[in-house]
């Protein structure tokens, strides 16, 4: 059976922490991390990509243009 | 899988618009603002009018909003944005012109601006985040700032003996012969924003295609001046904003 | 070519001449005394010929804010009010100035202050010359004295306003504005293609093609540094217009013992004073500032060495005078004669005022 496979990249250094992805997100991949970026807001990171499946939600709602989302079709 | 073979260049189904630059934004963590312009940014980008745009910024939290759309802009004194759009088309009829103005600047300084603008039926589009406060300034009560609605000018609550009413400014512009396409719109979800954007599409072209003037209303939030978390503000818009502001077309006359 | 001299306002000759050359856009709210203007201009539908766009603006306000997003996509742009429509305007008229668009504006004065009087006046020198708005800027003034200079003066507000990148205004005053006099219509020039001003105008903001970054007409800058640096290139720039931009005419100067100083109405009734003057035995001569801005402050200066007396006559409670006492540095008497409210001064009250000078 096809499944969807996900993955997002980040650009911390542009991300401002305001958290709106990790609202969005139906799969709970994303979460802030312990760390700050040069501007002194902390940033969102994936804590559990395995569970991405690339509905883009987290990218479409980030009010920075921070998340690039890819999305795979996997054969399994 | 590995990762690796995920994150490929051509599986990506989201990115920052290649029209937005790299120009780190100055609104607020979880802004609105943002969202709105990555959606003006992807739907000029998809209807080919990069190099065919001229965007007129305000005075407010978006005065800056030419830092990061790569697009010609002109910067407005306060609420006179339709007056510089109105002289940008009149004499660059084959350009897509539009104004982003905020509450404070569509709805109290720039009314009488708005209102002519749009009665005369410019082919233009005018964008409008309302987010019931005066963001830049620091929070204090605009136009649009609900009844009882706290600000740093009305500190007990807005209070119509004291301060009237709010004003809903689209209502006004549906009622104006000028216009042709009046809607209210949000940006809190993927659902919202989707509908959004094509509200944003619809009301560029018909300015493109003469149509007359359209009216895009953004139902904002403004989580610092609100003094909520974005996600708690997005709540306290849907809870409280969308019963006086309701989303959906107010008047549409873009098929006759 | 045979010349087309007609017989109009000074206002309809503003409307023609704007046509002729090649403006794209008027925008403009109707006051007393120069609604003419607009009204010249719907008669004539330059839409329909040149495709110069006409708009009856919901203000003032409004109006120069139109100019102001025409001439900053580098269109040839022009409103016109007369003195409590221009207060209103000051606002996008220093905006203009800041982020340096090209727009025209003509003042038709009228007495004031406040709504004040629809009569002629020149109260609204100070308001022309220092600026008006807020900030430190300068914006060019033509005063025309006859309703030829009206219509030239169109094309020339353009010319230099393009040059500078930097607003241009025409300051005429009702008497000006509502005399009919002989003129020759200068003659027709084609407005530009969009090619022409994408080429001619490459601060515009025409549309962002490719290959060059966007352009932000702003007069905003948050960083001090910059924004001294600004200004400063506003400061160079306004040197370089006093530098190559003044216009003065003389007449009756050679023997002058005396010397009026008038500008645009005031000056016509001054040549009378001297003809007058000149028949009693005075030996007066007139100078006339064309550019108010840039202010003919050397051939002022100048002048102060030869004559043994300045009468500045004015429409106004003195205001040009001071200029003229600052340019002349204490070297001879400066007198001022003015009359206000709209009341126009009789060439013999200047005549009157040349012989307390004397004394």
């Amino acid at each position: 059976m096809a499944k969807m496979k996900g993955a997002i990249e980040v650009n911390t250094e542009r991300c401002k922490g305001c958290s709106l992805c990790i609202v969005a997100c139906p799969q709970k991949v994303i979460a802030l991390a312990n760390k700050v970026n040069l501007h002194g807001y902390p940033y969102v990171e994936a804590v559990n990509e395995e569970a991405c499946v690339g509905c883009a939600s987290c990218g479409i709602v980030c009010p920075d243009g921070c998340i690039t989302v890819y999305r795979k079709k996997v054969e399994e | 899988m590995d990762r690796n073979q995920i994150v490929q260049p051509e599986n990506i189904v989201c990115k920052k618009p290649t029209l937005m630059n790299d120009n780190n934004m100055h609104y607020c963590p979880g802004c609105s603002h943002g969202v709105v312009h990555k959606l003006i940014a992807e739907v000029i980008e998809e209807m080919g009018m990069e190099d065919k745009t001229v965007g007129v910024s305000p005075v407010g939290c978006a005065v800056f909003a030419y830092n990061y759309i790569d697009i010609d802009w002109q910067e407005a004194a306060h609420g006179r944005a339709p007056a510089l759009a109105t002289g940008i088309k009149r004499t660059w009829p084959d350009r897509l012109v539009f104004t982003y103005q905020g509450d404070g600047d569509l709805a109290c300084i720039g009314t009488c601006e708005t209102i002519h603008a749009l009665n005369r039926g410019e082919n233009i589009v005018i964008i409008f985040v309302n987010n019931a406060i005066y963001g830049m300034t620091g929070g204090q009560m605009a136009p649009t700032t609900l009844i009882g609605q706290k600000t740093s000018t009305c500190p007990y609550g807005r209070d119509p003996e004291i301060h009237g009413y709010p004003l809903k400014m689209a209502d006004i512009a549906a009622q104006l012969e000028g216009t042709c396409y009046v809607t209210r719109q949000s940006v809190e979800s993927v659902a919202s924003i989707n509908k959004a954007k094509k509200a944003l599409r619809k009301a560029f072209e018909a300015s493109m295609a003469g149509k007359g003037s359209s009216l895009v209303e953004f139902v904002s939030t403004c989580n610092s001046g609100w003094k909520l978390s974005p996600a708690k503000a997005n709540e306290w818009m849907k809870e409280n904003m969308f019963p006086f502001y309701p989303k959906g077309d107010l008047k549409d006359t873009t098929n006759k | 070519m045979e010349k087309e001299v007609v017989l109009m306002k000074g206002n309809e000759a503003i409307a023609h001449a704007a046509i002729r050359c090649g403006c794209d856009g008027y925008f403009g709210y109707p006051i007393t005394p120069q609604s003419e203007v607009i009204e010249t201009l719907a008669e004539l539908k330059p839409w329909e010929t040149t495709g110069m766009q006409v708009v009856q603006a919901e203000s003032e306000l409004a109006s120069i804010y139109m100019v102001y997003g025409a001439a900053g996509a580098g269109k040839r742009a022009m409103t016109s009010s007369s003195s409590p429509g221009i207060a209103l305007m000051q606002e996008g008229i220093t905006y203009m100035a800041g982020a340096e668009v090209p727009g025209v504006f003509v003042n038709v004065q009228r007495g004031g202050p406040g709504l004040g009087t629809i009569q002629p006046s020149q109260g609204d020198y100070f308001q022309a010359t220092r600026g008006g708005g807020n900030g430190d800027y300068k914006v060019i003034v033509l005063a025309p004295s006859s309703v030829q200079e009206m219509a030239d003066f169109v094309d020339l507000a353009f010319e230099l306003a393009f040059k500078y990148r930097n607003p241009a205004m025409i300051l005429s005053d009702g008497v000006i504005g509502q005399m009919m006099e002989k003129v020759v219509l200068p003659p027709f020039k084609p407005r530009r293609t969009d090619e022409e001003v994408i080429k001619e105008c490459p601060w515009a903001s025409t549309g962002k093609p490719k290959n060059r970054e966007r352009v932000v007409i702003t007069s905003l800058e948050l960083k001090p540094e910059i924004m001294e640096q600004r200004n400063l290139a506003l400061q160079e720039k306004y040197r370089k217009i006093q530098e190559n931009e003044v216009r003065f005419e003389q007449q009756q100067m050679d023997d002058a013992e005396y010397a009026i100083v008038a500008f645009g109405s005031a000056a016509r009734i001054a040549e009378k004073s001297v003809e007058i003057a000149r028949e009693q035995g005075i030996k007066v001569g007139l100078f006339r500032p064309i550019t108010l801005f840039p202010f003919p402050e050397k051939q002022i200066a100048e002048l102060s060495k030869k004559v043994k007396g300045i009468l500045v006559a004015e429409i106004n409670a003195g205001q040009m005078v001071q200029d003229v006492r600052l340019a002349a540095n204490g070297a001879v008497p400066v007198e001022q004669f003015g009359r206000l409210g709209g009341i126009v001064p009789d060439p013999e009250e200047i005549v009157e005022a040349l012989k307390k000078l004397i004394k």
